[in-house]
């Protein structure tokens, strides 16, 4: 078994908006290009062109129906990766001490030198967030591109994790969530942020924006605002209009 | 255990270098910052500087890696050796490949130029491929707007200068309600995705208006699940609305739309119906001051959007009055409409309530001081801040044109066109009509073209006919079928080829357009058309050359292969000769330039497809591409895009080039370190628009002053929307029997009907042509943002994501069949059956199934394994769809597209459908092909440096 810090000096994390995700998967992509190419061994690819294409992905997107008692059926998309838990199940699980957690940043992170491959903490894991690389026998998971958010190679600007940097729709957060004073806290506080799954007891450190209420027009009073008619008046359009236009 | 916590190094470097380009994998065209190891591609991501997408990527781009890696590359020249459709083919050297070409090419250009049909698809270089097709001579060149989005193109042209996507955007730091119509989830990608993340940070609602409530719907506040086909009469209904309660902007529309033209109303005339115009052909209003005829941009005038003209004994009446006679109309009331819609009568009135509100009672007041073409200088710019996008959703349909139109005027009722807050113009438009070149197609043996091939037509006189009145074009582009059609019909070309009407061709020559797959109608048919021989022995089509990087469907059907580099090996210019990326604060253009050779170990290579044309051309002699000693005029295409001059001063590219006293912007000599300076740059060029000539960019002069003094035009240029159509109206004058081009008899009606100056609503034409009690059922295809059709079905990262498309089905089908997960259905149409596997999903129009556009791949193209599942369970809808509606009974042939503009109307599709057993393989299955490249690599883990 693996120890947790007590505490860790930030809790360094995501905030997804779940209202504004259209489930395009450029954070599925960009995640896997620069982690392909950076942190430990490359994201691979079994059967690529075949039948049962299947690759290590640390970041996917989800969609799911919501269909509400009254009125239209709606889709949620859900982009999942590792949620850094502040009890981090699949640290705990660890024979080996690969899998930690950093006590700066609060970053969940696999040693692939450690690793064995034994897969407890994917199983420990109540989100799925960790995958085993066929290739490499390791278990590989997000990093929170920990080798981008302090890369002094990279440009200040670019010290975000590749899937916040990508986001086309700015769905993606990134900041200290234990810092209330933080852009990503307070959209946490002023949007409802929420945890995945808090029964799980996991204090999960990346928080989800539920999606806004939708289809208010279909759920609006007969008195909402509606148009009121000219052209029952003297003349009708044209007379309305000869008035109007006198006003202009 | 104890903590442990190893060593890191969390600052690696990244890369060698970063080389800045354009991206390719959709027609986006993102800057994307390339990140190289040991000179081999590392990471792809966007470039933060760049005016499209300002760091941002969407998958495809990031993905890009495996496209430029893909084993379904070409790799060099392939001559056919099997029979046609086998993909049997033998490589060969470039020479030959070429001396092949120009035998073929050579005595066509001397004898018929006519028989060389040559038509790029998806290309982004109309501008240069147009020119070559010129100056062969044939009229016969097109891309592939004709079954994309001509309708929206040519509508938003027709009347408002300028149209979505490359035209112009909606305001999106100033809106405050987006409604968005059927778009496809792709165009224009990420601009549209960074719009509506603005929006949602600003709490701005979005209503979407689409069947399938995916994408960028999915996130709409609210929805509306609209029957496909009836976006035109619900937005009719809010018009209705509006004009009920006189919710228009009066000011806007006296000022700056022909609203107050006045209209010939004298029923004997032969211009019944046209605008009235002085001696110099100057539209005419009413001025308020003094009540007479005035040319409607006079100084001081006032028009009135009241005022009658009494002359001769006949009533003129302004345009604004036929527009509220006709949508005054009950049939356009929200009840009469409901039904047709499935939209309910309350809901259509609270959208029109919630845009007049918005409209009218948040107007922003912008402190810029501009003056408008008229020379009156106004202290403020006023916005009414509600604005619209649509895309293909509303424009495949027949009734597309006249629904696009119904738009762009709801936009101009409600004076949010060029206003703060509004629908803004992206550089080199706005662009009136009359600023556009008319078609071109007089050809003649061993000389140029007359003019462009493509243009917008003002009246029968620009019709595409010969001098017996039969189409010009292997198409019928331009002929009384669609007189509209802007954008050419590629769709029709295999079909009229093989049929030999108007005439039989000789060489069918083809870039980037798998028209034997995903990018025709009929796809069954058009294979057998394509491999169909004649009493001799011969093929239908004599001879095929096709160009395209990787292994597609299509390259199965070439007789010669032309193998195209990446994206990422090649030379480009995105254009403000052609489809620019500018946006609506600035004009840029760009570059793509080989950040990596294109190497092909063992093979003969690839060369950019431009860069051969500059060859061929070359080689045949053609204007434009020779010297006057006959030596070669462009090296490549890098050469071309330096030196090439459309007029002088004018060239490809808009930045860097040589002046009288240094570098200069726009216009200016060439400059041969011009491409060397837009790598330097980031790979593109943006010039600013000033702020006070940012908005109201038709009338407003110093909009004018600038875009003549970049070069965007040679004068100012100024305008008024046409919210009444002239154009149209000189059709439907022919069709009454007036003028001397008469449209043959069995047309007359439609033409009479389908272009009406004043957007119209009809019933998509295949429910005429249909029995929609037997076939109740509406099938749509949507492009996912994660693929781009035939692009990017192989690549191996995102074939993850969408490797298989089932036909989702709603709720109501579902149950009413008793589906399950993992049933198939049989899907009929009045012209084909598919098999094919169907999951359930509720968010959806409940008359109304879908399926992902291009994830069904033919075996053996692609590198694919012949057991993936994109050839086992992927499938077209294509199967289903003909170039033609069905039988009428009538003995005529009556394509399935908009009578205006000839658009494939894919979205008209009708079917119904049952259970089926499982068939283990969607049906219909098809022989497979060889490939020409093998088959991809078992694993994959592609990093490039240690």
């Amino acid at each position: 078994m693996t120890t947790l810090p007590e505490t860790t000096d930030r809790k360094l994390g995501l905030v997804i908006d779940l209202d504004t995700c259209v489930g395009c998967h450029a954070c599925v992509v960009a995640c896997k290009g620069w982690n392909t190419e950076a942190y430990g061994a490359p994201l691979s690819d079994q059967d690529p062109y075949g039948a049962e294409p299947s690759g290590t992905f640390l970041n996917r997107v989800h969609s799911y129906e919501v269909q509400p008692e009254d009125g239209a059926a709606q889709l949620v998309h859900f982009p999942k990766s590792c949620l850094h838990c502040e009890d981090a199940p699949c640290v705990t699980v660890c024979p080996t001490g690969a899998s930690y957690k950093r006590a700066e940043d609060g970053i969940v992170l696999v040693d692939e030198s450690a690793c064995i491959g034994c897969g407890l903490c994917a199983w420990a894991c109540p989100y799925g967030a960790r995958e085993m690389d066929a290739a490499e026998g390791v278990m590989k998971k997000c990093t929170l591109c920990v080798d981008r958010i302090y890369n002094e190679n990279l440009p200040e600007q670019d010290r975000v994790p590749a899937c916040v940097r990508t986001c086309p729709a700015g769905a993606r957060h990134f900041g200290d969530l234990g810092d209330p004073e933080s852009d990503v806290s307070r959209l946490v506080a002023a949007r409802g942020g929420m945890d995945l799954m808090p029964e799980q007891g996991t204090r999960p450190v990346n928080k989800y924006l539920p999606p806004r209420p939708r289809d208010k027009l279909d759920q609006m009073e007969q008195s909402a605002p509606r148009l009121d008619p000219v052209i029952e008046e003297p003349g009708g359009f044209l007379g309305w209009l000869d008035r109007a236009l006198e006003k202009l | 255990m104890t903590r442990h916590q190893p060593e890191l190094d969390t600052s690696p470097q990244v890369s060698d270098e970063v080389r800045k380009t354009t991206c390719y994998m959709c027609a986006c065209r993102c800057g994307i910052d390339v990140h190289m190891k040991e000179g081999k591609v590392a990471y792809i991501e966007g470039n933060r500087d760049h005016p499209v997408n300002r760091g941002v990527l969407c998958a495809k781009g990031s993905a890009g890696i495996m496209q430029h890696n893909a084993p379904s590359r070409l790799r060099a020249p392939l001559k056919r050796v099997g029979p046609r459709g086998s993909g049997e083919f033998q490589e060969i050297g470039w020479d030959e490949a070429l001396e092949i070409a120009t035998g073929w090419l050579a005595p066509i250009r001397k004898e018929a130029p006519e028989k060389l049909a040559f038509f790029t698809g998806r290309d982004q270089s109309q501008s240069f491929t147009s020119f070559w097709a010129q100056n062969f001579g044939t009229p016969n060149y097109a891309a592939h707007g004709g079954f994309c989005s001509v309708n929206m193109a040519a509508a938003g042209i027709y009347t408002i200068g300028g149209a979505f996507w490359e035209f112009g955007q909606p305001d999106w730091e100033r809106t405050k309600l987006f409604m968005i119509f059927g778009v496809a989830e792709d165009h224009d990608s990420n601009p549209i995705k960074m719009g509506l993340g603005r929006l949602k940070e600003r709490g701005v609602p979005v209503i979407g208006v689409n069947p399938i409530r995916t994408g960028y719907n999915a996130i709409a506040d609210d929805w509306i699940g609209i029957t496909p086909g009836t976006d035109g009469l619900f937005i009719l209904s809010l018009v209705h609305e509006l004009l009920r309660a006189g919710r228009i902007d009066l000011d806007y529309l006296s000022r700056y739309t022909n609203a107050p033209v006045l209209v010939n109303g004298d029923t004997s005339s032969s211009e019944h119906g046209l605008l009235l115009r002085d001696e110099h052909g100057k539209s005419l209003v009413i001025d308020r001051t003094t009540g007479r005829p005035t040319p409607f941009d006079q100084p001081g005038v006032r028009p009135d959007l009241h005022a009658t003209y009494r002359h001769a004994g006949v009533t003129h009446r302004p345009v604004l009055h036929l527009l509220a006679e006709r949508y005054l109309d009950p049939q356009y009331a929200p009840e009469a409409v409901a039904e047709k819609c499935g939209i309910k009568a309350d809901k259509i009135r609270r959208i029109a309530a919630e845009l007049a509100r918005v409209a009218f009672e948040e107007e922003i007041t912008l402190d810029r001081e501009w003056t408008d073409f008229r020379g009156e200088t106004h202290s403020t710019m006023t916005g009414r801040p509600v604005s619209f996008h649509a895309m293909r959703g509303i424009s495949a349909h027949s009734n597309g044109f006249q629904t696009c139109r119904a738009l762009h005027m709801l936009q101009i009722l409600l004076g949010s066109v060029e206003v703060p807050g509004g629908f803004r113009f992206k550089p080199p438009y706005p662009k009136p009509v009359h600023a556009h070149p008319t078609p071109h197609c007089h050809s003649r043996p061993d000389c140029p073209l007359d003019g462009p091939h493509l243009g917008f037509p003002r009246g029968p006189e620009d019709l595409a006919l010969k001098e017996d009145g039969s189409p010009a074009r292997i198409d019928k582009a331009f002929t009384w079928e669609n007189p509209m059609s802007a954008h050419g019909l590629m769709h029709m070309v295999i079909s009229n080829a093989h049929a030999g009407d108007p005439y039989k061709i000789d060489t069918l020559f083809m870039y980037m357009a798998n028209m034997s797959w995903n990018s025709s109608m009929n796809t069954r048919g058009v294979m057998e058309m394509l491999t169909d021989t004649d009493e001799n022995g011969g093929y239908v089509i004599p001879r095929i050359i096709y160009s395209d990087a990787y292994s597609s469907e299509m390259v199965a059907y070439a007789d010669l292969v032309l193998p195209d580099t990446t994206y990422l090996e090649r030379h480009d210019c995105i254009s403000l000769l052609d489809r620019p990326i500018s946006e609506a604060d600035a004009a840029a253009d760009a570059i793509r330039w080989p950040v990596v050779e294109p190497e092909r170990p063992g093979h003969h290579g690839v060369r950019g497809f431009q860069s051969v044309l500059c060859d061929l051309g070359a080689r045949l002699g053609l204007p434009g591409f020779v010297n006057e000693d006959g030596t070669a005029t462009y090296e490549d295409y890098a050469d071309y895009i330096t030196n090439h001059q459309r007029k002088p001063g004018i060239g490809p590219l808009a930045g860097w080039r040589t002046g009288k006293a240094g570098l200069t912007h726009g216009r200016g000599a060439p400059n041969a370190a011009q491409l060397k300076t837009y790598i330097e740059n980031g790979g593109f060029f943006v010039s600013h628009i000033p702020e006070n000539a940012a908005y109201m960019k038709p009338w407003n002069m110093a909009y004018q002053d600038w875009a003549v003094g970049l070069g965007l035009f040679e004068a100012p240029q100024p305008y008024i929307f046409d919210l009444y159509a002239e154009p149209l109206r000189r059709f439907q004058l022919a069709a009454e029997g007036h003028g001397a081009r008469q449209p043959p008899d069995h047309l007359r009606d439609r033409i009479k009907t389908s272009l009406d100056p004043l957007p119209i609503w009809y019933p998509p034409l295949e429910d005429n042509a249909t029995d929609t009690g037997e076939y109740p059922v509406h099938a749509l295809t949507q492009r996912p943002m994660a693929m781009y059709h035939s692009w990017g079905t192989q690549n191996a990262w995102l074939r993850q994501i969408h490797g298989a498309n089932p036909l989702y089905l709603p709720t109501r089908i579902w149950e009413k069949h008793g589906f399950a997960e993992g049933d198939w259905a049989r899907v009929t149409s009045p012209h084909g059956e598919i098999t094919v596997p169907v999951a359930h999903m509720a968010a959806l129009n409940e008359n109304t199934v879908w399926t992902w556009n291009a994830i069904g791949k033919r075996k053996g193209a692609w590198a694919l394994a012949r057991d993936a599942p994109e050839a086992t369970k992927g499938f077209l809808l294509n199967h289903l769809i003909h170039e033609l509606l069905p039988e009428r009974g009538d003995g005529l042939r009556w394509s399935n597209s908009d009578p205006v503009t000839g658009q494939a109307a894919w979205f008209d599709l009708r079917v119904k459908l049952e259970k089926s057993s499982p068939p283990g393989e969607a049906r219909p299955g098809f022989a497979p092909v060889t490939s020409p490249v093998g088959t991809g690599p078992e694993h994959l883990a592609w990093k490039v440096g240690e």
